[in-house]
């Protein structure tokens, strides 16, 4: 393991987490719910009278955060170097096994952590190692 | 009403805590997963920013009985490890694994109008939808053979 130290941004990591963390923080409090993305998104498909404008604006919040962002500064640049084909494929495992797995980064990993939940615990190391895996064999065995 | 105003305002917050961290660009997210190459450990100060605060509101929303604007507590409380969550999220890693997407930063970088991020998401919204027939179908299949 080499750290790619100009990569490396601890600060704004630190700083963008926070606001994260806030955000997941008034959900719990005022919303009483975890704010998991995978969770809230996935509830619009199984529509429940009076359960679906809060999932919907939650969404619409996240879509429409870069239009937010770019009252203050211009957009980072995104690198996405996946095929399309490859993106079909990561869309369909990352809808089907976080609805499966009752969670994804945010409500496993930010929200769950956050209350030592011992699902969760087990939830994220287990995505990461798949992660941490997938990643090795693409890139190392497969040099994709 | 109110529950509508805090649901947008926490997905805002939230999306530009992924802008501000550098989680909604894959290539860096991808930059984390990639122990064996140029490592990039970034995700996990996001994580660590994210949970020290978190675990603060957790702490004290844990102990209430209803939210600040009066709505239900609907945090879970299942303790239960089971094959659902361990095969879950391990699809969910592989997905995670080879795009550098996950739920949020899928949203937000189609946000910014990146069509790789719309195709992502409509995949994603596919096998979400696939999950829901699939359970229906197993509720039904279970209701029969009860």
């Amino acid at each position: 393991m080499a750290i790619d130290w100009n990569a490396f941004t601890p600060w704004s990591a630190l700083a963008g987490g926070a606001l994260i963390g806030i955000a997941a923080g008034l959900f719990a409090l005022l919303n009483g719910r975890i704010a998991g993305i995978s969770g809230v998104v996935g509830g619009l498909l199984r529509p429940a009278r009076g359960d679906i404008a809060w999932r919907a604006a939650f969404a619409v919040g996240l879509i429409g955060a870069p239009v937010a962002y770019a009252l203050f500064a211009a957009w980072p640049a995104l690198q996405v170097d996946a095929s399309y084909p490859a993106l079909v494929v990561a869309g369909l495992l990352v809808g089907i096994g976080t609805r499966y797995g009752s969670g994804c980064t945010s409500g496993h990993g930010v929200c769950g952590i956050s209350r030592l939940s011992p699902r969760s615990l087990v939830a994220t190391a287990v995505f990461m190692a798949a992660g941490f895996a997938t990643v090795f064999v693409l890139r190392h065995l497969l040099g994709a | 009403m109110m529950l509508i105003v805090t649901s947008l305002l926490a997905g805002l917050v939230f999306g530009l805590g992924l802008i501000v961290s550098g989680m909604a660009n894959p290539a860096k997210v991808l930059g984390f997963l990639d122990l064996a190459g140029a490592w990039d450990p970034s995700l996990a100060l996001v994580m660590a920013g994210a949970i020290s605060v978190g675990a603060i509101a957790f702490a004290v929303a844990g102990r209430r009985t209803t939210s600040l604007i009066g709505a239900e507590m609907k945090l879970p409380t299942s303790r239960h490890i089971d094959r659902r969550l361990v095969v879950g999220s391990m699809l969910f890693g592989m997905g995670w694994g080879i795009a550098g997407f996950c739920p949020g930063p899928g949203l937000v970088a189609l946000g910014m109008g990146e069509v790789k991020a719309l195709v992502f998401v409509a995949a994603m919204l596919a096998g979400m939808g696939a999950f829901e027939w699939l359970e229906r179908r197993g509720r039904v299949a279970t209701l029969r053979s009860a």
